[in-house]
């Protein structure tokens, strides 16, 4: 995976509670089985007027002039400021697929929704979960005409604010490395094999039925 | 040792190693769908790994199958693909699948709990969101995405941090014709769809008790709807009766056994919660929801919601968005809306109670004219067998609604089946957000029997009164 530590890029405030990752990246999208390529339709029914279907050539779609991601000044954002509950609904990791391949590194938020949460982590995008105040904070100084910048230090785990100001914000130690080092998850599993296995050999002894084979 | 909850209970023994920040949880079941898990066998692929125990695996594709004749196969080539793709992974990695044109096909859901393969005091996960569905029989289940499916092949363990307990009791004696679908959506419209997050909830009080194995599991499924990735419910003499001689069910030999481990599967008396939220069984009626999230949500005797009167400004946007989105005017009665559409299916209500309570609905009366399309979509191969045999598709059939093949549906609309833009469907499945079943569709969400009955009328209607 690949690693996260510092990120400075430009903030794009999209302000809406519940996002749903349904809306993140709409179900026809998910038909694809590759876990690239989702970045043009990512916000599909909010970015563009018609009725997108994959294999559609997106550059000549009627993009939707008044959707946040689409205005000007904010071409090339990276971190995505927005409100409570981001990510609620399915578990489809296509919505942190969708966001990175869009050039989404950072999303900040009042809360997030669990499985979209852990989703991230696995895709070197970092959830930062503020304070209502201090989200309520940056979108002030955000809807401003020229849009700002921040700059995150996962190590330190803080956020420097264009007047210097310096936010700290919580993560879970574990979740912090994997994302420091890139580690491979499954990786990290793998070395606890020979547990695993002592562990299946006991449970099997214990519970016998949980080991019934699936077959046809 | 210390009074523990019943998720205290799961956890500990599926814990193969603790760290500091997580723990290695191991997993008994994996069910697995086409939509989730090619991106998770390609990365196996990559890796040179192999899935670590096939046959605690079990396939089938239920998002992208057509419920319409199938002997053409899928129209659509992108999700015949997807569904090729399914049954080639589990071919290469010995995986068993029940394929579009076997009869034990349907939505992971449902199949998992008919076959047997879900079982009380499990682990259970699935690349689907409504995996919490299946802690109706005391099963640790969840939700995870592609990634967690991959680990979950190679190693057969997750890494997860526990979450905190909730409980959720309902007391009380429920009215006539109110059911898990209905008591799910209270709680949602009660706590609201982030309420749960980073809890597992258990439901208790003697209203869930005295529910089926069927409202339970209409009850679990709609615990992620309030944030939660599981939901659970204690073992008792219905969980047991439900399971006994399923076809992945324990064996003569191992029953007894299996059923004294399994009467253990609840809560301590004196086990505390983080949490605790308590509904009175009278204050709840047939819900409706108005909205495009499931906690904007109402009874049927209510009304739509005014935003003039929400005092937070970021909650009356939200409101008056909802409004615009589904085409609906504060303070109009819920009985005043008419449906274009009705849709009865996906996992949260396609199974064989559900489609019974409809039937009995609409046996021997029609479809209103108004309505376009009503449609029965049962949950699995089995359930829809089960039906055929009690006759119950005829009554459908002759009152004017669809009788499908079984799959997910206009749940998710990724298939053929979808409401058009502005087109407004009464539907018993779980999610009402903008665009869910098609662009511009508008949801409301319902139980079975208020779906039935609104096919009738054309409006929702107090069926009960």
């Amino acid at each position: 995976m690949r690693q996260f530590n510092k990120h400075t890029g430009k903030v794009v405030p999209l302000d809406r509670s519940n996002v749903d990752t349904d809306q993140i990246i709409p179900k026809q999208f998910l038909k694809s089985i590759k876990r690239s390529g989702f970045g043009p339709n990512l916000f599909d029914d909010w970015r563009y007027l018609d009725s997108g279907e994959p294999g559609m050539d997106n550059s000549i779609r009627p993009v939707n002039p008044d959707f946040i991601l689409n205005k000007d000044c904010y071409q090339a954002a990276s971190i995505l400021l927005t409100r409570e509950n981001f990510g609620c609904g399915s578990s489809r990791e296509h919505a942190p697929w969708a966001l990175d391949d869009y050039g989404f590194r950072v999303i900040i938020a009042p809360s997030f929704a669990d499985i979209f949460y852990s989703n991230c982590f696995k895709n070197a995008l970092l959830p930062i979960q503020l304070s209502e105040e201090q989200v309520n904070n940056l979108f002030e100084i955000s809807s401003l005409e020229q849009p700002i910048n921040l700059l995150i230090d996962l190590e330190q785990q803080t956020i420097t604010i264009p007047n210097g100001d310096i936010l700290k914000f919580e993560i879970d130690n574990f979740r912090k490395q994997c994302l420091l080092d890139g580690l491979d998850e499954i990786g990290l599993t793998m070395q606890y094999q020979d547990e695993i296995k002592k562990y299946e050999e006991q449970r099997r002894k214990q519970a016998p039925w949980l080991f019934v084979e699936i077959k046809a | 040792m210390a009074a523990r909850t019943l998720y205290d209970k799961l956890w500990d023994a599926h814990v193969v190693r603790n760290d500091a920040e997580a723990s290695l949880l191991y997993i008994d079941r994996h069910l697995v769908h086409e939509v989730t898990s090619p991106q998770a066998f390609a990365g196996l692929r990559l890796a040179s790994r192999d899935v670590w125990r096939a046959s605690s695996a079990l396939a089938t594709p239920d998002h992208n199958v057509p419920t319409t004749d199938r002997s053409k196969g899928i129209v659509d080539p992108i999700s015949r693909i997807q569904v090729e793709t399914l049954g080639q992974n589990c071919r290469d990695f010995g995986i068993t699948e029940f394929d579009m044109n076997d009869r034990r096909q349907g939505i992971v859901h449902v199949i998992g709990p008919e076959l047997g393969a879900t079982l009380p005091g499990m682990t259970l996960v699935c690349g689907d969101s409504h995996t919490s569905t299946h802690g109706a029989f005391a099963a640790l289940a969840f939700g995870i995405g592609t990634s967690e499916v991959e680990h979950v092949l190679a190693t057969q363990c997750l890494l997860q941090k526990k979450s905190k307990n909730m409980k959720v009791e309902v007391s009380g004696e429920l009215h006539s014709g109110v059911t898990g679908k209905d008591i799910a959506l209270a709680i949602i419209g009660k706590i609201g769809t982030a309420g749960g997050t980073g809890y597992t909830i258990e439901f208790a009080g003697n209203v869930i008790e005295e529910l089926t194995m069927e409202g339970r599991m209409t009850l679990c499924n709609m615990t992620i709807e309030a944030g939660a990735r599981a939901g659970l419910i204690a073992v008792d003499q219905k969980t047991i009766d439900y399971v006994k001689g399923r076809v992945y069910a324990p064996s003569e030999e191992h029953w007894s056994q299996a059923v004294e481990t399994w009467l253990d599967l609840k809560s301590d008396p004196d086990a505390s919660f983080d949490q605790l939220v308590k509904l009175d069984a009278k204050d709840i009626s047939p819900q409706v929801t108005w909205g495009t999230s499931p906690e904007m949500v109402v009874g049927i005797e209510g009304s739509v919601p005014d935003p003039a009167k929400e005092k937070d400004n970021v909650k009356r946007e939200n409101m008056q968005r909802a409004l615009d989105y589904m085409g609906l005017k504060a303070n109009t009665a819920i009985t005043e809306i008419k449906p274009d559409k009705i849709f009865i299916g996906s996992c949260t209500n396609s199974r064989i109670e559900d489609i019974r309570i409809a039937a009995q609905m609409v046996k021997g009366k029609k479809v209103a004219t108004s309505i376009k399309l009503a449609m029965i979509v049962p949950g699995s191969g089995l359930v829809k067998q089960q039906a055929e045999q009690e006759g119950l598709d005829l009554i459908f059939i002759e009152s004017g609604f669809e009788w499908r093949e079984p799959g997910c549906s206009m749940c998710l609309a990724m298939n053929a089946d979808r409401l058009e833009s502005g087109e407004r469907c009464a539907s018993t499945s779980n999610r009402n957000f903008e665009g869910r079943q098609g662009q511009g569709g508008r949801t409301h969400l319902v139980s079975p029997a208020m779906a039935a009955a609104t096919a009738i009328a054309g409006h929702f209607v107090n069926f009960t009164a």
